[in-house]
């Protein structure tokens, strides 16, 4: 039975730009139609919907929409949106027992909130009605406009109802820093449902995407992620989120996770010489990382010498906690055959590929 | 103690204790604005004076002047205790958070000019770092420039956090003027560039600033390779000053691994980025931020995959969980004790006889 998979990292897409429309208040195409973007970034083969978000952040991405170019399903829709291919190439062709759904539209980038409100219901509602209904292999991640916390509490409160909805869905780079205030309704609504806050590669809160400012490539927006999963992980742990909800989990979709051992002896450090600062982070942040945080693979880190694989997963300690992903349609695929290093043992192999998920998720909602 | 080992010690603070101390150095038009306007010139400091990150718990004052301010304190505090062969000052006065642009070089020119007499000219062991007004690429040339010929200043000194990464084009005159006299980059702790010092804003805590430093190291490395610095120039040289190392391996193994996928966008990085750190960077000791089991420490140094990368440093006068000497992880070979205590540095400074190989 070494071949179970859970596949914790699925883009779905919609099929055309107003797609979504069936599922959204009239009066949102009618402001959109006033104040939304042009259809050109649709056309580029970027993924939006007509909205009205941050600015000047424009990088030329490996492939068009960052997919696989055998992704294109055969009726020239855009990758990932067209459920029998995506059975087809990913579901099927892989043995995927569960699949996480992990639509990124904006719905959190939105400037007008309650604009995001309205679209991250529209995506949630399409997404049950669209890709759970006929398939029961998947699962889905609730979008919310996760800038202001009591606008996403409410969607998490009125989508936590169907059980398929098996996390919250968060961009790593946003406004603020996640352990800032603003964002706990968020966490208290996600806490009293049991629902997990999976935060995902990507995002833009309006600053620099940096602390040293825009680098000039996509592959220093891409190496670069790493470095916005290490100020969010400091940020919810040095700001007490976890003090408060003692029951949260925190899912990192698509960071890597080579990082995350150098970040916890990094904070252990800073913590034993500056916690008179921040008085109620009461234990080692490395305790609560490991108690708080779970991690996907892909892309995983390939340090080149055999020898460092495993002594990475030995740094981190935290093997129980790393699941798998495949990032579909996204060019940097990672296949369930290849995805692990062939010497990895079998038990830490079924753990990471299927039984950490099965763990975490609510799977037989 | 393990004396007798030769020390090079690549991280000593030399503190402005005001911008009175700076006075001497300034021509009459920055005095006169300076006394007029009662400027207490750059206050933003990455390190508020009473955490003991700040300030390792003990030192006193000498002579009444803080530590680090004077030659006197440096001697007594850092050079002497450790036996120093050679000590490398750099100066951390927030010159780049002063937006008047002839302010920021006037500023950065006075500090220079009070490390050379008030240090350099007394004292035979110390070298320093050429602070510049950095967010002004060409002015920071111009200062290079008019330092380079004093061969005491043996490296330019950049704040790690600046509102453009230094790969960007628009700070190539800054690093051509200092690859053009052979000066390596130091790219160190700090920087207050007004813009918010993570990818999503700004931290409630000084700790989260703290520990979030090492992304920005991050960044400039990845701008830097990406931008192709290090292939325009091959005999770039840049160190990482008060870093941490241990984010390094996990850092290379992500770049290499997107390096292979997206290389085609960065035609000039014919080397993967673990390579070019290999080749042209190193890093210095403190803090360390390993793991505290010597053991696991080691695996840490051993990933770094080269004995050459990393610089002994004190970081005076700045606290640490182990000092001095006691921050090298134990159990260490003794060639790769030596390489890091002083060889390296001697090698990457070219400082004096090489005894390197």
């Amino acid at each position: 039975m070494a071949d179970l998979v859970i596949d914790c990292d699925i883009h779905n897409a919609p099929t055309s730009q107003t797609a979504l429309h069936p599922y959204l208040p009239r009066s949102w195409q009618e402001q959109r139609a006033v104040s939304g973007r042009l259809d050109a970034a649709w056309e580029h083969n970027r993924e939006t919907l007509g909205d009205r978000s941050y600015l000047g952040s424009e990088y030329p991405r490996a492939t068009p929409r960052a997919a696989r170019t055998d992704s294109w399903p055969p009726n020239g829709q855009p990758p990932a949106s067209d459920l029998p291919f995506m059975r087809e190439q990913l579901l099927d062709r892989y043995g995927i027992e569960y699949g996480v759904l992990t639509p990124m539209l904006g719905a959190g980038e939105q400037l007008d909130h309650a604009s995001g409100a309205a679209l991250a219901t529209a995506i949630n509602e399409w997404q049950i009605a669209e890709w759970l209904d006929p398939e029961p292999r998947l699962r889905a991640s609730i979008n919310v406009a996760y800038e202001d916390g009591e606008l996403a509490a409410a969607e998490i409160h009125r989508a936590a109802a169907d059980p398929r909805f098996v996390q919250v869905l968060l961009l790593i780079r946003t406004a603020e820093p996640l352990g800032r205030r603003k964002y706990w309704p968020l966490y208290r609504a996600a806490a009293e449902h049991d629902l997990p806050i999976g935060i995902h590669f990507g995002g833009w809160g309006r600053g620099p995407i940096t602390s040293t400012g825009f680098g000039s490539f996509y592959i220093e927006d891409t190496v670069g992620m790493a470095t916005a999963f290490q100020e969010q992980v400091t940020s919810l742990v040095c700001e007490g989120v976890f003090q408060r909800f003692p029951t949260l989990r925190i899912v990192l979709i698509e960071g890597g996770f080579g990082w995350l051992a150098p970040l916890m002896w990094r904070l252990d450090r800073a913590w034993r010489q500056l916690r008179a600062e921040i008085p109620h982070l009461d234990r080692l942040p490395s305790e609560v990382i490991r108690e708080h945080f779970w991690l996907t693979t892909q892309p995983i880190e390939e340090p080149p010498r055999r020898q460092d694989w495993p002594a990475m997963l030995e740094q981190l300690d935290m093997t129980d906690r790393i699941m798998f992903a495949t990032d579909y349609p996204h060019w940097d695929f990672d296949s369930p055959e290849k995805a692990l290093p062939s010497y990895v043992e079998a038990d830490v192999r079924r753990a990471i590929m299927h039984d950490n998920a099965l763990g975490l998720y609510r799977f037989d909602g | 103690m393990a004396g007798g080992e030769a020390l090079i010690d690549c991280d000593v603070h030399a503190v402005v204790p005001s911008i009175a101390t700076l006075e001497p150095y300034l021509d009459d038009h920055w005095r006169e604005v300076i006394a007029t306007s009662q400027f207490k010139g750059p206050t933003d400091s990455p390190y508020p004076p009473t955490l003991p990150t700040s300030l390792r718990p003990g030192l006193e004052p000498v002579d009444g002047q803080p530590p680090g301010a004077t030659l006197a304190a440096i001697r007594a505090q850092a050079l002497d205790p450790l036996g120093a062969e050679l000590a490398i000052l750099t100066c951390s006065y927030g010159v780049e958070s002063v937006r008047n642009p002839d302010a920021a070089a006037a500023i950065a020119r006075a500090v220079n000019d009070w490390m050379a007499a008030d240090f350099l000219d007394h004292e035979p062991r110390l070298r320093a770092s050429i602070v510049v007004p950095s967010t002004q690429p060409a002015m920071a040339a111009q200062e290079i420039e008019r330092r380079a010929g004093d061969p005491r200043f043996v490296q330019v000194y950049l704040p790690v956090r600046s509102p453009v990464p230094y790969g960007n084009r628009n700070w190539w005159p800054l690093i051509d003027a200092a690859v053009a006299h052979d000066l390596p980059l130091a790219l160190h702790f700090g920087g207050a560039t007004g813009l918010p010092p993570t990818a999503s804003g700004w931290p409630t805590y000084y700790i989260e600033d703290y520990v979030d430093m090492a992304t920005a190291f991050q960044s400039q490395l990845t701008s830097l390779i990406a931008e192709g610095a290090f292939d325009r120039h091959p005999a770039l040289r840049v160190v990482l000053v008060e870093s941490g190392f241990a984010w390094l391996p996990a850092w290379m193994w992500r770049f290499d691994k997107v390096w292979r996928g997206l290389r085609r966008e960065v035609p000039w990085n014919t080397r993967p980025p673990s390579q070019v750190i290999r080749e042209q960077v190193r890093v210095t000791l403190q803090p360390v931020d390993g793991p505290p089991a010597p053991a696991a420490l080691q695996v840490v140094v051993d990933q770094l995959g080269s004995d050459e990368l990393l610089l002994f440093s004190s970081d005076y006068p700045h606290g640490h969980l182990a000092e001095g000497r006691d921050a090298l992880p134990a159990g260490l070979t003794p060639s790769l004790r030596r390489a890091i205590l002083s060889e390296n540095a001697r090698a990457f400074y070219r400082l004096g006889g090489d005894r390197h190989g």
